[in-house]
């Protein structure tokens, strides 16, 4: 039963960064919402690593691999945060209207 | 049910809880400085599950790296943009936000009834325990190779891309001649930001 708690703790957290991704108006909180989606991931990944694969984790590794990314993601995301603030003058979402049609 | 798994579950709880209450403050709290902490303490509740999993290296390297860069990173990120500008209602934004919550509420609902119907196949091997780092370094260096050595190059253009989009860029109207040719990266020079006691223009 306990892989199950993991499981629904995991799909709670990536709803909650789903709504925040979607409905935040600051940028670096749109940044935090990813964050939490991607920690939702490794948290499925460390429970299916736990009580299906607990000999070989697989899933650890993989989780090791997502932590990298989202470094890498976090990094270039607050850069690109950066530099458009710098040249729109704003962090509000609704008004960058750039790559918009 | 022993007294480990009572252990167990009660630490199970806790942590899930905090985690869930700390995110939803993430998403939901107006200051977002009070979110980036309470991201910190997402990121830590995690960790603790993972140590609950029989997995002490993720976890360390869990808090090593989001909470000790990735989290920093952000806060640097907030001052560096602090502006502190009310943003402009728009109209029937309500309507977004129920959408919203109305689509993550189903989309849990459905993932949580699969999760309950799907039969797992739970594994009884014994799980590797204090062994894991060995198993997991035996890993990268055999079948996970190509990824492990893919994750370094990543890493690396994120480093040169993130300097390049940061950098202030740099129009050279007309080149100096006899100036002495050092090896640096060119910037626009910085504007003087008035700093606190003066009255600001604003």
């Amino acid at each position: 039963m306990q892989l199950e708690y993991f499981l629904i703790l995991a799909a709670a957290l990536f709803c909650v960064g789903i709504y925040g991704l979607v409905t935040s108006r600051n940028v670096i909180r749109v940044l935090m919402s990813i964050e939490l989606m991607l920690n939702a991931v490794n948290l499925n990944l460390m429970a299916f690593s736990n009580y299906l694969d607990p000999a070989e984790i697989k899933g650890q590794v993989f989780a090791v691999f997502v932590i990298t990314i989202a470094a890498a993601e976090a990094a270039v995301g607050l850069a690109i945060v950066l530099s458009i603030y710098r040249n729109r003058d704003t962090v509000d979402m609704e008004q960058f209207n750039l790559l918009k049609w | 049910m022993n007294l480990a798994e009572g252990v167990q579950l009660v630490s199970t709880g806790i942590l899930g809880v905090f985690m869930l209450a700390a995110a939803l403050g993430v998403v939901l709290l107006s200051n977002i400085v009070y979110s980036a902490f309470l991201l910190g303490m997402v990121f830590i509740s995690i960790s603790g599950l993972y140590i609950l999993l029989n997995a002490g290296f993720v976890a360390a390297a869990q808090v090593l790296v989001y909470v000790g860069a990735v989290n920093i990173l952000i806060l640097f990120g907030i001052m560096l943009v602090n502006k502190r500008e009310d943003f402009k209602p728009v109209a029937n934004a309500w309507i977004g936000k129920a959408a919203t919550g109305a689509v993550c509420l189903g989309l849990f609902s459905l993932l949580s009834s699969m999760v309950l119907a799907t039969p797992w196949q739970l594994s009884t091997a014994e799980p590797a325990g204090e062994a894991a780092v060995e198993i997991i370094g035996m890993h990268f260096f055999s079948d996970f190779l190509l990824p492990f050595e893919l994750a370094s190059v990543l890493l690396l253009m994120a480093l040169v891309g993130a300097i390049i989009l940061a950098r202030r860029e740099y129009v050279p109207d007309d080149e100096p001649e006899n100036e002495q040719k050092v090896l640096t990266l060119r910037e626009r020079p910085r504007e003087l930001v008035p700093t606190g006691g003066e009255p600001s223009e604003n």
